[in-house]
């Protein structure tokens, strides 16, 4: 099995969801000739060619608009967000329209758009190209929202992400673009969106986080004494009812938030 | 207006007079509209009054079969003419759960309908304008014969929305044209507080566009222009701006008071080139408005107006339940 980077794997799903259908197209700053300021959609548009790998006005409103315009005619865009932090202008585009076009119309409208964004530090991007943006959408319904933490995953939830006929936001940690590599299988698979991956079963204390810091939690796993306490992950996506769900089927008293963001930690703990 | 007008657009007489019955549907469902409203049956309105002639003419100059629309809330006119009925709108008036464009869930003026290519809208204004351009750019790279037609009020011309929309479609040569249909007010506010360029329209030049003013009050004014820019738009040549002036001639909705910022003569003297006269004098002027024809015409679309009123009133509401659905697709 093949070993690459996580923005690889992004850049593979891209590639073979641009092959297996032509109604997908990507459309964003810098995303055409340049191949993304991160070099995501690196040689894609020397194979698709300008109309597919459309580098747009540096106007991001316009980037999710004209996205969900085409999304709702029946292609599947691919919008890119420079950086997350760079979202907020298109966030009336993204929270009034595409969330909200299926329910506002009583399903006869549908908005099946991903749009993607690098977020996060540790890349030296201050304040401006650093920031974590998912909690600004987490508690809005009609979006979905997808944090990989590995290539493997990155890979197979991008491509459910093109493939759902809802409109998804992944969020791409770009420190984890080069920093983590691992095994990515070369056939096509797609993961399921809406399901956590439980990284160590355990009955004393629950993590649950996203992303880069999934590897965070890892690396605290190891320096704690096995017989103290034994840790939980739920990963892959940040689905706070599913993660409701699981801590009511657990009843665990004792339950810890580790790296969640306020908003997210109220609604996962409301039902607590 | 001369006699040959409609002919030298290549409209026949009863392309005409179609124009008219539908202005005159709209103006007729939106008056309803507001006595319902005003006898506590319907609970708000947003009235398509003064611009029905924009709106009707620019819809005729389309392909009312191909072409899509992303209208904004006063235009009632637009989607009758692109196939929504009169019981349908009385539907949403009503908030009914057969309400086909959005059951029941939105204002009145929030339209949408898929199979006849009306696209959603929202009330934060001039989200619709990235969307026209985005089945714009679907229609280039489909190699498709159609184009979109987007509208707003001259209000919302100050979005970002608005020059985010019209730059990208410039950019790109799409097929795509925007109406704004200047009613001189948004809510409140006058037109000379809200734009500082002489026309709308002139800001068409910054964003590599023809732009172009006419005049809302006359629908043959308004198809034509409607008419060249889609030319253009299929033939590969681009977007178009076209601005068309009329008056709101009613308050901004069925919650709001005119008189608290405008005057009454002001409206008065716009009620004198109301289109559904001035279009009238000139169908009666060409002999297609004949006595006969009117009397026959003002029956046909009260009894579509009550017909519509009663259908909607005995329908059923959505079941609460139902307020959950549709979130996601299921």
């Amino acid at each position: 099995m093949p070993v690459m980077s996580y923005i690889q794997a992004v850049t593979t799903a891209l590639k073979e969801e641009m092959k297996r259908d032509e109604k997908v197209f990507i459309l964003g700053e810098d995303v055409g000739k340049k191949g993304g300021v991160f070099r995501a959609t690196d040689g894609l548009y020397d194979e698709f060619g300008e109309a597919r790998v459309l580098d747009t006005p540096l106007a991001e409103s316009a980037i999710a608009g004209v996205g969900i315009g085409a999304a709702m005619y029946g292609m599947r865009p691919v919008a890119e967000m420079q950086f997350a932090d760079f979202i907020m202008p298109a966030v009336n585009q993204i929270i009034s329209e595409a969330a909200k076009i299926r329910y506002r119309s009583n399903n006869d409208w549908n908005v099946p758009i991903t749009i993607r964004a690098p977020y996060g530090g540790g890349v030296h991007g201050a304040l401006y190209h650093s920031q974590s943006v998912e909690a600004i959408f987490a508690n809005q319904p009609g979006l979905k929202i997808v944090m990989p933490s590995t290539p493997y995953d990155a890979k197979g939830l991008l491509k459910a992400a093109i493939r759902d006929n809802d409109p998804v936001l992944f969020f791409e940690h770009k420190r984890a673009y080069r920093l983590l590599k691992g095994e990515v299988p070369e056939e096509d698979y797609v993961l399921p969106i809406g399901k956590a991956d439980v990284k160590r079963e355990g009955t004393d204390i629950t993590v649950i986080t996203y992303g880069l810091s999934v590897h965070f939690a890892l690396q605290l796993l190891k320096s704690l004494p096995k017989k103290v306490s034994t840790l939980i992950f739920w990963t892959l996506e940040l689905s706070t009812h599913l993660i409701r769900q699981q801590l009511l089927k657990l009843r665990k008293r004792l339950v810890k938030y580790y790296w969640l963001q306020k908003i997210i930690k109220k609604e996962v703990s409301l039902e607590k | 207006m001369s006699k040959e007008r409609h002919e030298a657009l290549g409209l026949s007489d009863d392309q005409v007079l179609e124009m008219f019955k539908t202005m005159l549907l709209a103006r007729k469902l939106d008056e309803r509209m507001w006595l319902l409203n005003r006898a506590g049956k319907i609970p708000f309105v947003i009235s398509c009054q003064g611009q029905e002639a924009a709106q009707v003419g620019a819809s005729f100059a389309l392909d009312r079969d191909k072409d899509y629309v992303a209208p904004y809330y006063r235009d009632m006119g637009v989607v009758l003419a692109f196939g929504m009925t009169a019981t349908e709108l009385m539907l949403s008036g009503f908030a009914k759960a057969e309400d086909p464009n959005s059951g029941g869930r939105q204002m009145p003026g929030h339209f949408g309908q898929k199979k006849n290519r009306i696209l959603t809208g929202s009330s934060p204004v001039t989200t619709q304008v990235p969307h026209a351009v985005g089945v714009a750019l679907a229609a280039k790279m489909e190699k498709k014969d159609f184009v979109s037609f987007v509208t707003l009020g001259e209000g919302s011309s100050n979005q970002g929305d608005f020059h985010e929309g019209l730059n990208f479609a410039g950019v790109h040569k799409l097929p795509v044209i925007t109406m704004v249909e200047n009613n001189k007010y948004a809510i409140s506010v006058p037109i000379e507080k809200q734009i500082a360029s002489k026309n709308v329209s002139d800001r068409a030049q910054g964003y590599g566009m023809p732009g172009i003013t006419v005049d809302g009050n006359d629908p043959l004014a308004v198809y034509e222009a409607v008419k060249d820019a889609r030319e253009r738009a299929i033939n590969g040549e681009g977007p178009t701006l076209i601005e068309a002036v009329s008056y709101r001639l009613t308050a901004h909705s069925s919650d709001d008071d005119d008189r608290q910022y405008r005057e009454s003569d002001e409206v008065e003297e716009a009620k004198q080139k109301d289109s559904i006269i001035t279009f009238a004098a000139y169908l009666k002027e060409v002999g297609i408005l004949t006595e006969e024809v009117e009397k026959e015409l003002n029956q046909e679309i009260g009894s579509i107006v009550n017909e519509a009123t009663d259908y909607a009133e005995n329908a059923p509401y959505a079941d609460p339940e139902d307020a959950l659905k549709y979130v996601y697709e299921e």
